[in-house]
């Protein structure tokens, strides 16, 4: 019979380590940092999995467990966040924090982990944050208005390769919130354009890509998230890289919105 | 007492589905409007069937435990969802895709749900490319396609690796659209914890608020669970963290007869496990073995000091490397059905070639694919994937073969239902993974997704009518009725009682044990002995979460132990159905490998003449052994063979 866990790999090492996270018990509460010690993690392991260490660590201790989001650990469902020493997703680049591993991390380090922070996402407890906001732009109109059955066959519309890279690349946006938690006027711009883009590349979507763009953008107004000021931060902080030249085509479509009110 | 009626409709094979559709009862416009529909879950089939009965005109509510109906666990699957375009001219059919389905599932589906499955498929990917779904095109702009196992022509669709999220963002687009239009309301961060059975129908769900810990209850005419699987009953599994089987087992107990609960899928190419505190299992794509070769060493010295690290697999010669699967199955090669590539995998580790620090790996090898179509063909395929084992492994495979092994990734078995995809529950309706249907034994890749769009967008709209119709004078009840109040008291005085343990172990803990014992004994390779003892070991397990789990924290408020905990009680059940069935099961066929029943080539034998059958277990109260029933699967239009990839 195999054995499902297996011994520790003689490549691997093991680090320790000083957290400072921070603790808040609801959404009106006062938060606070505490500070943690964990030590033998494998540099093989997640940054998740070092977090399930110091849980385990905490209900063995009679504690309660550090709340987090997370759910499928691959880097797809976008439900993970965490703000580790200063970025979104923490210092590795265009990973999201479940793929983001210890080996990144040396000896004696000491890490801090925040929420997203932002008047957008309100803390729910301790690490995790309430995004409904992004799911109410998409509600706006984030979508090609058809119903279910009685659409043309699938190829009776040629597409471009190019134009259909392209929108997969913005369609590729996991919905994270790590471009609003990376921007300092804690602005949506780089998840609504991501979707506006990918939208208006398709000819399928172009029918009404102006007023999608209009939609979409006044409900990120309403909802308190900041504007765009150009700093770039959120493609730089993106885990799926995706480009601000999207937030320039969203600009030309808001325009022609406006110059057709 | 459970009775059984598949309700399959008269007439020939291709005619059943029309049939079915010219003489089903409808619901008129301003019915609709009077009737609510519940659906659990907001994966493809959940948020699909949501999107499609919203711009019907019924009153939908949506119920997902994440913060967004777009992590639903759909979202990670990779390599692409089948159809039978027959776009690259290659000799496919909705026939062809329905034949391959069933043997791939080693003749243990319902035919006539299968070719509605291949009969709808067309009409999915019609629908998601007019939704604005970036599939992959060729440079004259239609549609690309690839292939996946067990099949000999080119039918699947795909968006990079990602064609799973893109499916789903485009029914949780569809499905946003119709909350803003108000036919649906959304409830997020909200967990099914009971079915509400009134006058034998289903007529609702309780609910727990994960944030403020507060139960809720919910009428609707009729509920549909669209949850998902269980293969988180083993810990490590490429399920996402939060997949359970709650829902299904809630439904087990309400009445719903569980089919087949040993049906689970083992992938065959995950990234191995690497040490004891991992929380997951991360799955490569099928679509790889369209590219990569699979091999291990051919001498026992080379893999022994492949693992000792005093060699490379690139310090390898040709000629000494097994590309095992290519000679044990010339005519499908790499691209056999997963079940037969898993265990392919696993005979060679058992007798002394695996790779990898454990022994527990193989080789997945681009090499010969990137020396024929380049680098950046290889990198515009597969990138994304690529990008994610570096990442994880820290090597690059581009330069040396990827390491995989087997794991658990999909559960065949599940709720069962009949061709109304209504379960033994009038009322109560199952789809996608979370029902059984369809896939048998073994599910090919790509038939996931679908399946839970098939089900979602162009069957279950049609035959819930066909159940509702009978339904418009029904009021709306309200959910102070005595069923739904002891309904509630009975979850209040689970938490309550679950609270109150306050022993000495995680939850965690508890359910890494459950995983071990279900790997050992009721994983890639079973036994009536393994089998026999995984009952008595989950028993003890289930001892010792009742007496021994500590959840911190109160019931108040968002709590994520006692959430896992709850999901947990549910699995060591559901571990031990599974051990049951597999028990009872004394066959090999598909995922199912009973070592007593094979081949003196070490392949699958079925025993059709016993085992043709879906076991649907009835369940009997705490503590009783569940009675099981069988439907009996008629072939009418497939002959049943040894499935031969050779």
């Amino acid at each position: 019979m195999v054995q499902q866990f297996k011994k520790k790999s003689n490549m691997e090492n093991s680090i320790n380590l000083t957290l400072k996270v921070w603790r808040q018990n609801g959404p009106k509460e006062k938060g606070r940092f505490e500070t943690y010690q964990v030590s033998n993690i494998s540099t093989d392991s997640s940054f998740l999995e070092m977090l399930d260490v110091l849980n385990e660590q905490l209900i063995n201790e009679g504690k309660e467990p550090v709340a987090f989001d997370h759910d499928c650990r691959e880097g797809i469902c976008g439900m993970c966040s965490l703000y580790i020493n200063g970025h979104p997703h923490g210092p590795d680049d265009r990973v999201t924090t479940c793929q983001l591993h210890m080996r990144n991390f040396n000896d004696g380090d000491t890490i801090t982990i925040e929420p997203w922070r932002s008047a957008g996402f309100p803390v729910i407890k301790d690490l995790i944050v309430d995004r409904q906001a992004f799911d109410k732009i998409i509600a706006a109109g984030g979508y090609v208005s058809v119903n279910t059955g009685g659409v043309p066959d699938a190829n009776a519309m040629p597409i471009s390769k190019a134009d259909a890279d392209e929108a997969m690349d913005a369609a590729s946006c996991i919905g994270c919130g790590a471009c609003v938690a990376a921007c300092k006027n804690g602005s949506a711009m780089l998840f609504v354009s991501a979707k506006v883009s990918q939208l208006a590349l398709l000819p399928q979507g172009k029918v009404e890509a102006a007023r999608r763009a209009k939609n979409m953008v006044s409900k990120m107004d309403e909802l308190g998230f900041g504007n765009c000021t150009n700093t770039g931060a959120c493609e730089v902080e993106c885990p799926k890289g995706i480009s601000l030249a999207n937030i320039a085509r969203l600009n030309r479509e808001f325009i022609k919105a406006k110059a057709q009110d | 007492m459970i009775k059984l009626d598949a309700k399959i409709p008269e007439g020939p094979l291709a005619q059943k589905w029309s049939n079915y559709k010219a003489n089903q009862k409808l619901v008129n416009p301003s019915n609709k409007r009077k009737l609510d529909v519940i659906i659990v879950g907001t994966g493809l089939a959940g948020a699909s069937a949501a999107s499609s009965l919203g711009e019907m005109g019924f009153n939908v509510k949506i119920f997902t435990i994440q913060d967004s109906p777009r992590r639903a666990h759909s979202i990670a699957a990779q390599g692409g969802i089948n159809a039978a375009k027959n776009y690259p001219n290659d000799g496919d059919s909705i026939f062809r895709l329905f034949y391959d389905t069933v043997k791939g599932g080693d003749y243990r589906a319902r035919e006539a749900n299968v070719y509605r499955l291949a009969e709808v498929s067309n009409s999915i990917i019609d629908q998601c490319v007019a939704q604005g779904v970036p599939f992959a095109r060729e440079y004259g702009g239609l549609l690309d396609n690839r292939s996946f196992g067990g099949a000999q022509v080119s039918r699947t669709f795909y968006a990079k690796g990602q064609t799973g999220q893109q499916l789903l963002l485009g029914a949780y687009q569809a499905l946003m659209r119709q909350v803003n239009a108000g036919t649906v309301e959304m409830h997020t961060r909200t967990e099914l914890v009971d079915i509400v059975i009134v006058d034998g129908k289903a007529r609702g769900i309780i609910t727990r608020d994960l944030v403020t810990g507060k139960l809720e209850k919910h009428f609707a005419h009729a509920v549909v669970l669209g949850t998902g699987g269980y293969g988180n009953a083993f810990f490590l599994s490429t399920n996402a963290m939060g997949s359970n089987g709650s829902a299904a087992l809630k439904a087990y107990h309400k009445g719903a007869a569980f089919a087949n609960p040993c049906f689970a899928q083992i992938h065959p190419t995950c990234i191995p496990v690497h040490g004891e505190f991992q929380s997951k299992l991360t799955l490569m794509s099928e679509s790889l073995r369209n590219d990569g070769r699979i091999w291990v060493p051919k001498k026992k010295e080379d893999a022994e000091a492949i693992r000792a690290g005093k060699l490379k697999p690139t310090q390898i010669a040709e000629e000494d490397r097994d590309y095992y699967l290519e000679r044990r199955y010339p005519a499908f090669g790499n691209l056999v059905p997963r079940d037969v590539a898993s265990r392919a995998a696993k005979e060679r580790c058992d007798a002394g070639f695996g790779v990898g620090t454990t022994g527990l790996a193989v080789y997945l090898d681009f090499k010969t694919s990137i020396e024929r179509l380049g680098k950046e063909a290889i990198e515009d395929r597969y990138g994304n994937l690529f990008q994610m084992y570096e990442k994880i492994v820290d090597d690059n495979p581009y330069e040396t073969p990827m390491m995989i092994y087997p794991a658990i990734h999909y559960t065949m078995g599940g709720i069962w239902v009949d061709y109304n995809l209504q379960t033994t529950v009038p009322g109560l309706f199952s789809i996608g993974e979370a029902n059984f249907s369809d896939h048998g034994a073994n599910r090919l890749g790509a038939s996931a997704l679908m399946q839970g769009l098939a089900d979602g967008y162009f069957v279950l709209p049609y035959t819930i009518q066909n159940y509702l119709a009978d339904d418009i004078a029904t009021p709306r009840m309200t959910t102070d009725e005595k069923e739904f109040v002891e309904a509630e008291k009975a979850i209040n005085d689970r938490i309550t009682k679950l609270m109150k343990i306050k022993g000495k172990r995680s939850v965690d803990s508890i359910h890494k044990e459950l995983g071990v014992v279900m790997w050992d004994f009721v994983g890639m390779a079973r036994n009536k002995e393994g089998l026999q003892k995984a009952l008595e070991r989950i028993k003890e397990v289930k001892k010792e979460f009742w007496t021994n789990v500590r959840i911190p924290g109160s019931e108040e408020g968002m709590n994520v132990e006692l959430e896992k905990a709850n999901r947990l009680a549910d699995f060591i059940e559901i571990g031990e159905l599974m051990a049951r069935d597999g028990l009872n099961r004394e066959e090999s066929c598909g995922g199912h490998f009973r070592e007593e029943y094979q081949t003196p080539e070490g392949e699958a034998l079925r025993q059709d003449d016993k085992f043709a059958y879906v076991s649907c277990w009835e369940y009997q109260g705490e503590d009783k052994a569940p009675v099981m029933h069988k439907e009996d699967l008629v072939f009418e239009n497939v002959k049943l063979i040894q499935r031969n990839y050779k």
